[in-house]
């Protein structure tokens, strides 16, 4: 059974931080068809469309029949594992700061055999009886994928595992800071960090002038500071980056400015300027501001910095007309992530990105539902980073636009006319 | 100074009196900063945009040797400057634009009303007619084209929660009632009137009839309004003379000031 996580200790102050390495990234344009659908919470292998022959590891032509045609389907992950091994050295840094590794040869349940990572719970390995095993992909920290071996049935701390922590990040024990912990989201998110074990949630507060019914009961939960925090103002968030930025070792931006326009038949860019200022300006000031301090202690401890969250809108990828300024502004955020993304990963910190439908929310009045409940999205939210997750389209309407959008953005693009 | 003087002896003798400081200069502006709160509108409504600054370069690879900053706010930001054009009411006024303003209209008295201790018991103070009447049984008539500064120390409220105060109904801030804005414009013909709080009108000047007088009233007469004035604690009730220039914006309803008084050493 795996020893349950423990509050991480102070860090010496006199001792060099520990910089962040990463496992080897090279991949094939094949095998990175698995780490896309990994991203996306998905565990997906090739199949032959000729002869069915399920593929491992990924490949351009099947190992049985040299068909080209081979599509990704999901696998069910369940296997057994026939050996296993202690590696004890690597020539790799990343691996030789995690020596010894527990590793496994596993047969899936659709006839292929994968090396793993095994989970500290996984049976011994057995050639005569192979005991079963759930097979995970995941993104390591160099955001391609891995594999791990998990015990058939969940056990205790099952998530504190060492390796699967390389793996996930876990807000347990974690500082998090909520972009904006006064709109309906933000209040949500607090309450489920906290509920997730957080060790602090920092709740940037904008314009404390305004103060929105629920905020108080939000700003007593223990663990909970409020931190004043301007989007709009580079010092502002510099100013808060300077308090707590050597602390955050998950920062989640949900702050969003949001109105109900379109383009053309209304006068002026007021409103649009005031979206891109917090919605795409703002999500910048906070790379700017918070990204070195959060790279650089990516490796720090047994709790390090670990994530950044992006709440966008599944607005982002096929604009929603009635909401065109602001479905504008996320796509702005939407493409500002993914060099976001890029420029993280040479540290291991893994950039989620949210992709809601719409929230239940006032700026959401005269949508029909179904609508995203704010609750839910914090839930998935928090889900995502324990999955290690990287990409996220919670709620229906996220996961209906999300699959017509992958068959047809243009088709797509004219359903979005009669929204 | 005697009415026998020469224009140049008058020039000539302001300035005497300013390096032997015998004439002050009191500043009357909150500093433009991307901390000091901005007019709240209801939601549905845009909104003008706070005092911004983003750093151009600072002496850093962006420019080696200079340190710029770009700047950006509404023209309702900060202690600053309503034109005429700035309401409805005034909309069909000539030269009532703040490129479009005689600039004598930048440099007059003023006459300052003391409701600091109202203000400091009931937030939501009115200035009233009554209430003008017996400043002027100490102090004089108000002589037209002066500024009517309505002092109460909220520049004091350094908190900008409390500046704003608002609560579920709304702002809580003093300003004059509906009589008080028509005796001043009617009666006594003054310039405009110039407040401590984020507007020359009452934090619950919506539900007035007319709604925002100090806007509607003033600004339909061509008369012009100061807003977020500070240090007015430090001027006389009388005989202070109000330096407020707004920016030369074309066609602009508003502008930032640096406003400042000239009063006796």
């Amino acid at each position: 059974m795996t020893d349950a996580l423990k509050r991480p200790h102070l860090r010496n102050p006199i001792l060099p931080l520990r910089l962040p390495t990463l496992p080897p990234a090279a991949r094939s344009r094949a095998a990175l068809g698995l780490s896309a659908a990994i991203a996306e919470g998905r565990f997906d292998l090739q199949t032959c469309h000729d002869c069915g022959q399920v593929q491992y590891p990924p490949r351009d032509a099947c190992a049985n029949c040299l068909s080209v045609r081979l599509t990704w389907k999901p696998v069910s992950g369940r296997g057994e594992l026939i050996s296993e091994t202690l590696l004890h050295h690597s020539n790799e840094l990343y691996y030789r700061e995690r020596v010894p590794l527990r590793l496994g040869l596993v047969r899936l349940a659709e006839g292929v055999t994968m090396l793993t990572h095994l989970h500290g719970d996984c049976p011994k390995a057995n050639a005569d009886a192979p005991p079963p095993v759930r097979v995970r992909a995941h993104l390591d920290k160099a955001g391609q994928a891995t594999l791990i071996a998990l015990p058939a049935t969940d056990t205790p701390n099952m998530a504190d595992d060492r390796m699967l922590r390389e793996m996930t990040s876990d807000p347990k024990f974690r500082k998090v800071l909520v972009t904006d912990g006064k709109s309906a989201t933000g209040q949500a998110l607090v309450k489920a960090f906290v509920d997730a074990g957080a060790d602090i949630v920092w709740a940037g507060v904008a314009e404390p002038w305004k103060q929105p019914p629920g905020f108080d009961a939000i700003a007593k939960l223990p663990k909970v500071t409020i931190v004043p925090l301007e989007l709009t103002d580079g010092r502002s968030v510099e100013e808060l980056a300077g308090s707590i930025g050597g602390k955050v070792d998950i920062l989640v931006n949900n702050a969003e400015f949001h109105r109900n326009h379109g383009i053309a038949d209304r006068r002026g860019v007021e409103s649009a300027r005031a979206e891109m200022d917090i919605n795409y300006f703002g999500l910048m000031r906070l790379a700017q501001s918070f990204g070195p301090a959060l790279r650089a202690r990516a490796a720090e401890g047994s709790v390090p910095a670990t994530a950044w969250v992006n709440i966008l809108s599944i607005y982002a990828l096929s604009a929603l007309p009635g909401q065109g300024t602001f479905s504008a502004s996320k796509a702005a955020a939407f493409s500002l992530s993914q060099t976001l993304r890029a420029e993280m990963r040479s540290a291991g910190i893994r950039v989620v990105n949210v992709f809601p439908g719409p929230i239940d929310d006032e700026w959401n009045q005269l949508v029909p539902p179904p609508k995203l409940a704010p609750a839910a999205l914090a839930k998935s939210v928090v889900k995502a980073l324990q999955d290690g997750v990287e990409d996220i389209y919670p709620g229906d309407v996220a996961q209906d636009l999300f699959a017509k959008w992958r068959e047809s953005a243009k088709v797509l693009e004219r359903e979005m006319w009669d929204q | 100074m005697s009415t026998s003087e020469t224009p140049a002896q008058v020039l000539s003798g302001i300035t005497d009196a300013l390096a032997s400081q015998r004439l002050r200069v009191i500043d009357l502006s909150q500093t433009l900063s991307p901390r000091f709160p901005q007019i709240v509108l209801p939601p549905e409504f845009d909104q003008c945009a706070p005092f911004r600054m983003e750093e151009i370069s600072r002496y850093d690879e962006r420019g080696p040797a200079w340190y710029w900053n770009n700047i950006s706010f509404g023209e309702h930001t900060g202690t600053h400057f309503d034109a005429p054009i700035h309401w409805i009411t005034g909309r069909h006024l000539p030269n009532g634009a703040t490129d479009a303003l005689p600039p004598q209209s930048f440099i007059a008295p003023a006459c300052v009303v003391d409701c600091s201790a109202q203000a400091a018991e009931n937030p939501d103070f009115l200035l009233t007619v009554d209430r003008l009447r017996a400043w002027e049984v100490r102090h004089g008539r108000i002589p037209a084209g002066s500024w009517l500064l309505m002092r109460t120390d909220w520049s004091k409220r350094t908190d900008p929660v409390a500046y704003q105060n608002f609560d579920e109904t709304g702002q809580h801030t003093p300003g004059p009632d509906v009589a008080a804005v028509e005796f001043l414009v009617h009666e006594r013909g003054v310039l405009g009137f110039g407040s401590e709080t984020i507007g020359t009108d009452a934090g619950q000047a919506a539900h007035f009839r007319p709604p925002y007088p100090c806007h509607a009233i003033m600004h339909g007469n061509g008369r012009l309004g100061l807003q977020c004035l500070c240090n007015l604690d430090l001027l006389p009730p009388t005989r202070a003379i109000v330096i407020a220039a707004p920016l030369k914006i074309l066609n602009g309803s508003g502008s930032p000031v640096r406003a400042i008084a000239l009063v006796e050493g």
